[in-house]
């Protein structure tokens, strides 16, 4: 089997930046998050044109943290889950720099810090700028059901996160080294219910953490975290069982930014937190001051996609999934 | 592991971490939410039947008169409060219907009145209008050459 | 007022519901799917003759649920054709619904107008 795993130099994170819509500020999370709106339309007309100033505002919030300007940033990945990028599209077209639209579902934001990891190993951008954003509301008008359609939930439905996040790459010494990532490949174990998607997920999440830890010849007591996007409380269950039958016990190391963000006895989430803006706002507010801080050292962070569309869902094809992994460490 | 195996191992094991709906709760919900908007229509029956109207037009304007409650309902944010709890029993009753209709044409008002609530008023509720229509059609003809 | 008929309706509408419940817990239909069912079963269930006695027993409780909206279809197109023949196979239908068509359309649009959907918690 092909090595999945890619050492990188030289590239460190320079700044963060996360916001969050009103749901998410009620949350457990709250206090670490770096932008809070309480009107989630943004004072725009529509749920889209809202997600595409979310993630506006959270490139600007990053480059002010990183005290730069656009002028600065030679590459951008960004993405989001609607239509054809529409949000990054419309929200980043301002900044005027050279632009790289992504797609992986909810791993988006993983991928796109790998790809601008990729660039300033590779010597091709000292500086490029990875972000990606969801929104609940324009989410669930394009997958699921108009806003005030009375839908009958599941206890396996997640809840998308309205979020953003935002990180600085750069080949300038920082705090924050990435050291490795490992590229995911897609993996589809015939899932096809779109309301279990933690389900869908969690098989390509094994695959690339276990692909990860024998690539890098590593154990997994190196990583004081292993942060995945959003498998929710269904997904985390069946990642700890599908490792333990690898003989992997994770079960001490594991985060998830989906059953972190939302309090679930309280929130109404049910399975909890999804949507691409889930791990790139709770990374970018939460765990980036953690490794700051120095409480955390190392950690794995791995975005969990589904691939799956309006019209592969209705086509009944299974629903796949994807993760990348990438790894954080804290240096002096 | 061929992958078929795999799918059907994996599907098991699915099967065994998701959380089943609380199906006695929700069978409970259903039942007296759906039982209580036929009584509101009920009501309503008997009240529009002491005009002495005839028959047809009281179970008429009982549907426009729901239909205008779940329409009212839907557009003042709350029909999907209500359905969150009331699961089915929102569904079900014609109220539910014109939730779908209501719903749909609020959210694509953003897309445009022609193509947005023109077009995507539908995308819930068409099915059922073309399949009960197709079914009334069909047992049309089967009434006409069995009479 | 007739109390047995209201506890009939509230009896009778509840299962309609409840069985659609049961369907979605177990089954995984879809709303669509099952909203599309019980419409096609009232127009069967009309045309058995089983749906019409438990209208008379029921009142709203089988009127009220999507399912009555099949009866409503059913009805109307054997109005049609008993009053009109042939032609009334292809209006008797929309005919009998329309004022509940036209009704949730026009709602429908006049609400688009008034409102707009709200951010969920």
């Amino acid at each position: 089997m092909k090595n999945q795993t890619i050492t990188v130099d030289n590239v460190y994170i320079k700044s963060t930046f996360s916001s969050v819509g009103t749901k998410e500020s009620e949350g457990p999370l709250s206090e670490f998050f770096d932008a809070k709106y309480s009107d989630d339309l943004l004072g725009q007309d529509s749920w889209e044109k809202a997600e595409s100033t979310l993630i506006k505002n959270t490139v600007s919030g990053a480059l002010t943290a990183a005290k730069m300007t656009s002028n600065d940033v030679d590459l951008l990945f960004a993405g989001d889950l609607l239509n054809q990028c529409t949000a990054s599209s419309l929200g980043l077209k301002a900044f005027d720099i050279p632009f790289f639209g992504l797609y992986g579902a909810c791993s988006t934001f993983v991928e796109s810090m790998m790809l601008a990891s990729l660039a300033i190993s590779g010597g091709f951008a000292n500086t490029a700028i990875a972000a990606t954003s969801s929104h609940f509301c324009s989410s669930q008008k394009q997958y699921r059901f108009p806003l005030e359609y009375g839908e009958v939930r599941t206890p396996t439905s997640q809840w998308t996160v309205t979020g953003s996040g935002c990180a600085v790459l750069t080949r300038e010494k920082t705090k924050l080294k990435i050291n490795k990532i490992t590229v995911g490949k897609i993996v589809d174990l015939g899932i096809t219910d779109a309301n279990n998607m933690g389900a869908a997920m969690a098989p390509s999440a094994a695959d690339t953490i276990y692909a990860h830890l024998g690539g890098a010849k590593k154990d997994h007591d190196d990583y004081d975290c292993i942060i995945t996007g959003d498998l929710a409380t269904v997904g985390t269950e069946l990642l700890i069982e599908l490792m333990a039958q690898k003989n992997i016990d994770i079960r001490r190391k594991h985060l998830d930014c989906g059953s972190l963000i939302f309090d679930r006895s309280r929130q109404n989430v049910d399975a909890g937190g999804s949507g691409c803006g889930c791990i790139a706002s709770v990374f970018s507010g939460f765990f980036a001051k953690k490794l700051l801080n120095k409480e955390i050292t190392k950690v794995l962070l791995i975005g969990t996609g589904a691939l799956m569309s309006p019209s592969s869902v209705l086509l009944g094809e299974p629903i796949a999934g994807i993760s990348h992994a990438i790894e954080i460490e804290a240096v002096n | 592991m061929d992958v078929k195996a795999r799918e059907k191992k994996y599907s098991k094991l699915v099967k065994k971490k998701s959380p089943s709906s609380e199906l006695f709760k929700d069978m409970c919900r259903a039942f007296v939410v759906g039982g209580l908007i036929c009584v509101v229509g009920q009501l309503l029956s008997f009240y529009i039947e002491s005009f002495g109207l005839k028959k047809e037009d009281v179970s008429s304007i009982t549907s426009s008169l729901l239909i205008l409650i779940g329409a009212l309902l839907t557009g003042l944010g709350w029909y999907d409060n209500i359905a969150r709890y009331g699961k089915a029993g929102t569904l079900v009753p014609i109220t539910g219907f014109a939730n779908s209709i209501v719903s749909p044409a609020m959210e694509y008002k953003t897309e445009g009145y022609i193509l947005g609530v023109g077009a995507k008023m539908f995308i819930i509720a068409g099915p059922v209008l073309v399949y009960g229509i197709s079914a009334s059609v069909i047992y049309g003809v089967v009434y006409y050459f069995m009479k | 007022m007739d109390f047995t008929m209201l506890f009939n309706a509230f009896w009778v509408g509840g299962l309609f519901c409840l069985l659609a419940q049961i369907l979605i817990d177990k089954t995984r239909m879809t709303p669509a799917r099952i909203m599309v069912s019980y419409v096609v079963a009232g127009v069967i269930l009309t045309a058995i003759g089983v749906y019409e006695p438990l209208v008379k027993f029921a009142g709203c409780g089988a009127t009220v649920p999507i399912i009555g909206f099949g009866y409503t279809l059913a009805k109307g197109v054997v109005k049609a054709i008993d009053e009109s023949g042939l032609l009334g196979v292809l209006c008797g239908g929309v005919k009998g619904a329309a004022c509940g068509i036209s009704a949730a359309i026009f709602f429908g649009f006049v609400c688009s107008l008034l409102f707009k959907p709200k951010a969920k918690k």
